[in-house]
């Protein structure tokens, strides 16, 4: 095995050579190759279900490939578990963290360590976390209890988890799906500063953008094989990574038909809501939605946003205010009228909220309509015309997967979210609320996606497309409003960016059109 | 005291080890019942060692309770009539299970059960001459209802005040045998026993005995038509699970009760329902050892069957079908712990068994390496 590579002269820190792995019907990695240099952020990227996090899993001990070697540093290992990989230097995050949320971060981070036997000095042991943090800038409190940490800082204690067990080699799957932008800043500064002290990281993302922002080189799958093996990124264009990931053009302007708006479908007036934690989450919002048209609502996470979806689905109540859907009052109403009146929802939250993870893909599908014909007979689900409907789905929403029989949380991120897509929009909606629908998916899904979404709207539903990605927003998008700690600061009608961002930092568009006038 | 000085560099290592990694692909369908089946085979011979060393005859001590709960028609109808409560609280248990609703209180929808049915001979709801057909279906309505009744009150209280079943079906298993108890001491006493008078032969369940006329080879065997009401049970319990729209609900509930939120299933609803159906099952395993077995309300009519129940439907892995077969094993372990009662032979195999299903258990979720230590 060659230890140094020519002509860059940075060692070869991972090898895998000829990497296969089998699941039942599909063939997840196909004679594999991958290298890793020291010192560097190697972009890995692919389709949904292309086999990223299979061979990532592979590399960081959970999983065995059928075939193939790994070399670490120019010797064959062989890691038999995740340990065994920590322990050679190999840590990986996973997109869905695994930490114990009513122990605080420091308890986390020693959580299956040998060294301290008994619990004597967690002063000390809080001291280190605190301290590896300030290095890499991963600011948490040591003594924070998980549970009240956000999303983004349960990353950074999962990263700090495998900095503290001395990883050399940082596997990040997907890390920022679920972050906002602003926290999006700060994981690239963390990472930029790990790779100066000589870690080597690996990068999964299906956000071109960013994989162009913050890698060095990108090897990108494509159904288990490598199409593009390692190319520095300064080669490249994002159309041209785009096209080694789907095996065609994908074209990243939609053509959006000019359609005249008709009735209006929804009507959220004046709403006040709490969150969860019982505090104010929207403060008299109004906004209205007409067939034939989607409707943008921009804003940074948590000002309300997901409140909101629940309140026009019903899964929250509201304090005060109105929600009228078809002329229909449907304030406080039960989601089951809501559902039957034709409202689709895609959660914010697709494994918690969107799927039953241990059900089959078919009863994931007739979530919503298990209760009524074909599925749902009388007091009956028909078995064989719910498999059949499976099926359908499976085949027009390109869900990859052996069998409809299998349980969703076999599924990869993006097929996953297919499921839930199928779902809500096969049912032909007359509002369709859709929040974050193309988080985590690649090029080419976003690009379906964002189709159907305009499909829909063709065939007359009305959409409220709740997102942070501005860019989609703008593309999708015949109006957008602005939310800011639970109130809509304005609308925008022709996609002025600078008016979105003045807006989505609480300036009402009164005083920026005064402003503007002055 | 002394303390060995080189304690790090002496340790003796084992050239193997196991490891465990657990299992993210499906298991093929017949693998857990496999395992299961292995982990039977596995505690006999753990059993069989321990009676070796104790100075037994394993071979003689198997033969022997098989003997005693499978040898001939009369041991094995013998075995059934233990099987029959068990299998209709391993069902009551499934069901609720299956929503994750924690009913530890069939002991005492079991007890309520036995009580409602009693009182529709004792109060009386019905005088005794009332055709057997009549008086039978009216004891397993109102047995039903009063093991519904008991679930009911903790499926009231967690739907409506969250307030933990585990804790309420507990509590309520204690109030239902003292009000048992006060009625056989109070009020159905017969002769100043702790027993109600024996219910008239209307009031019971046919027996196969009593077909010996027709068929001869019948006589003397109790197995009573609980059995075929159970079995009835365990297809309706199935039907209801898998393939109702109710059935549905329960599982999307138990298995994410978000999801369910969002897919417009109620869950204060459901949890109250199953609860009250959990509890008429049990009930109606009490309806049918008092109106098939005992024949009257007496103190002594459950060597825990409600708790037996619990690990039947777990061990059944909450599948109505196993539930059936499961309660037959236990009913057999039960009745030959009667047989050769003072070895205590089958309740230590009870015991092995049971630590050798739940271990096994482990290996439908990790999949298990021995692999050669290599030198650090
Ligand atoms: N444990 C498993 N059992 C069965 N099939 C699996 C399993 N894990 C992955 N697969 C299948 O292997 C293929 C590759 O999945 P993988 O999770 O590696 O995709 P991915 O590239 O990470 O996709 P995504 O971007 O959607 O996360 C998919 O078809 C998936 O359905
Ligand atoms: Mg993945």
């Amino acid at each position: 095995m060659e230890h140094v590579n020519i002509s860059t002269q940075k060692p070869t820190v991972v090898s895998m050579r000829g990497i296969v792995k089998k699941f039942p019907g599909v063939l997840a990695n196909d004679h594999v190759d991958f290298d890793l240099f020291e010192g560097e952020i190697h972009a890995l990227l692919g389709e949904n279900g292309a086999g990223k996090s299979t061979l990532m899993n592979i590399l960081a001990g959970l999983y065995k490939a059928e075939a193939g070697l790994i070399y670490l540093n120019g010797n064959p290992v062989n890691f038999n578990s995740p340990r065994d990989a920590i322990k050679a230097g190999i840590g990986m995050v996973h997109q869905h963290f695994m930490l114990v949320p009513s122990q605080t971060v420091t308890e986390n981070i020693l959580l299956g360590l040998e060294d301290p036997r008994f619990r004597l000095r967690l002063r000390d042991y809080e001291q280190k976390v605190a301290d590896l943090g300030e290095r890499f800038g991963l600011h948490v409190d040591p003594r924070a209890k998980i549970w009240q940490l956000s999303v983004g800082e349960q990353q950074r204690v999962e990263i700090l988890k495998m900095l503290y067990r001395g990883a050399q080699v940082l596997i990040m799957d997907e890390p920022t799906a679920v972050l906002a932008p602003t926290e999006i800043e700060g994981l690239f500064k963390t990472l930029r500063s790990m790779v100066k002290e000589g870690k080597s990281i690996i990068f999964i993302s299906h956000k071109l953008q960013e994989v162009l922002e913050i890698s060095d080189r990108v090897t990108v799958l494509r159904r288990g094989k490598v199409t593009a093996a390692g190319i520095p990124l300064l080669n490249t264009t994002r159309e041209e990574l785009a096209r080694l990931m789907v095996g065609r053009e994908v074209l990243f302007r939609l053509e959006k038909k000019p359609l005249q708006a008709g009735e209006v479908i929804l009507s959220v007036e004046n709403i006040r809501a709490e969150n969860d934690r019982g505090l104010p989450a929207l403060n008299g919002l109004s906004l209205n939605v007409r067939r034939g048209e989607v409707v943008g609502l921009a804003g940074v996470a948590g000002n309300g946003q997901r409140e909101l979806a629940e309140v026009i689905t019903g899964l929250r109540k509201v304090t005060s205010g109105r929600i009228v859907v078809q002329g229909e009052d449907l304030t406080n109403q039960p989601v089951k009228i809501g559902i039957r009146r034709g409202i689709s929802h895609v959660p914010e939250d697709r494994t918690h909220v969107g799927t039953a993870p241990n059900l089959s893909i078919t009863d994931n599908v007739i979530m919503k309509n298990y209760n009524r014909p074909p599925i749902g007979n009388r007091w009956v689900v028909n078995a064989i015309a719910a498999s059949k409907y499976a099926n359908d789905l499976r085949n027009s929403y390109e869900i990859v997967v052996p069998s409809v029989a299998t349980p969703v949380r076999l599924l990869s991120g993006g097929n996953l979210q297919r499921v839930i897509l199928a779902r809500e929009i096969s049912s032909q909606p007359s509002l369709l609320v859709a929040v974050q629908p193309t988080r985590g998916l690649d090029v080419g899904a976003i690009e379906g996606v964002q189709r159907l979404l305009l499909a829909q709207r063709e065939a007359g539903s009305a959409i409220l497309l709740i997102s942070e990605e501005l860019e989609e927003l703008l593309s999708l998008s015949d109006r957008i409003y602005v939310i800011y700690e639970g109130k809509i600061m304005g609308e925008v009608l022709d996609g002025d960016l600078e008016k979105i961002g003045l807006m989505m930092t609480g300036t009402p568009i009164e005083k920026i059109e005064a402003k503007g006038g002055a | 005291m002394t303390i060995s000085p080189s304690k790090s560099t002496s340790r003796l290592r084992f050239p193997f080890r196991v490891q465990l990694e657990p299992r993210l692909a499906n298991v093929p369908r017949w693998f857990p019942t496999l395992v299961s089946v292995g982990a039977i085979v596995v505690a006999l011979l753990i059993g069989a060692v321990i009676i070796a060393i104790a100075g037994g005859n394993p071979f003689a001590t198997y033969s022997h309770i098989a003997q005693a709960s499978f040898g001939s028609l009369g041991v094995f109808s013998d075995t059934m009539v233990k099987a029959i409560p068990l299998m209709f609280i391993g069902l009551a248990c499934s069901l609720a299970f299956q929503m994750r609703l924690w009913n530890i209180g069939a002991e005492g929808q079991f007890f309520m059960g036995a009580w409602g049915a009693s009182a529709v001979v004792l109060l009386p709801i019905l005088p005794p001459e009332t055709p057997r057909w009549l008086f039978i279906s009216v004891m397993i309505l109102v047995g039903m209802a009063c093991g519904a009744i008991w679930g009911f009150i903790p499926g009231f209280l967690k739907a409506k005040l969250q307030v933990n079943e585990i804790i309420t079906t507990l509590m309520m298993n204690y109030i239902a045998v003292s009000w048992v108890n006060f009625f056989i001491f109070a009020i159905w006493t017969e002769g100043g026993f702790q027993m109600s008078p024996v219910f008239p032969k209307n009031a019971w369940l046919p027996r196969l005995t009593d077909l010996a006329e027709s068929v001869p080879i019948f006589r003397g065997l109790t197995t009573h038509f609980g059995l075929i009401l159970a079995i009835l049970a365990s297809v309706v319990v199935w039907f209801i699970l898998f393939r109702s729209q109710w059935g549905y609900e329960i599982r999307l509930l138990g298995d994410n009760q978000n999801a369910a939120r969002y897919s417009g299933i109620s869950v204060t609803r459901n949890t109250i329902f199953v609860m009250m159906l959990s509890g008429a099952l049990a009930g109606l395993a009490g309806m049918s050892e008092i109106s098939g077995v005992v024949h009257r309300l007496q103190a002594a009519i459950s060597p825990g069957y409600g708790f037996t129940g619990i690990i039947v439907a777990w061990l059944a892995k909450l599948n109505p079908f196993g539930v059936i077969l499961v309660s037959i094993l236990f009913g057999a372990l039960i009745l030959a712990g009667r047989e050769i009662q003072p070895s205590g032979i089958p309740k230590m195999i009870q015991g092995i068994i049971l630590v050798c299903l739940i271990a096994s258990d482990f290996l439908l979720r990790y999949r298990v390496h021995i692999v050669r230590r290599t030198e650090e």
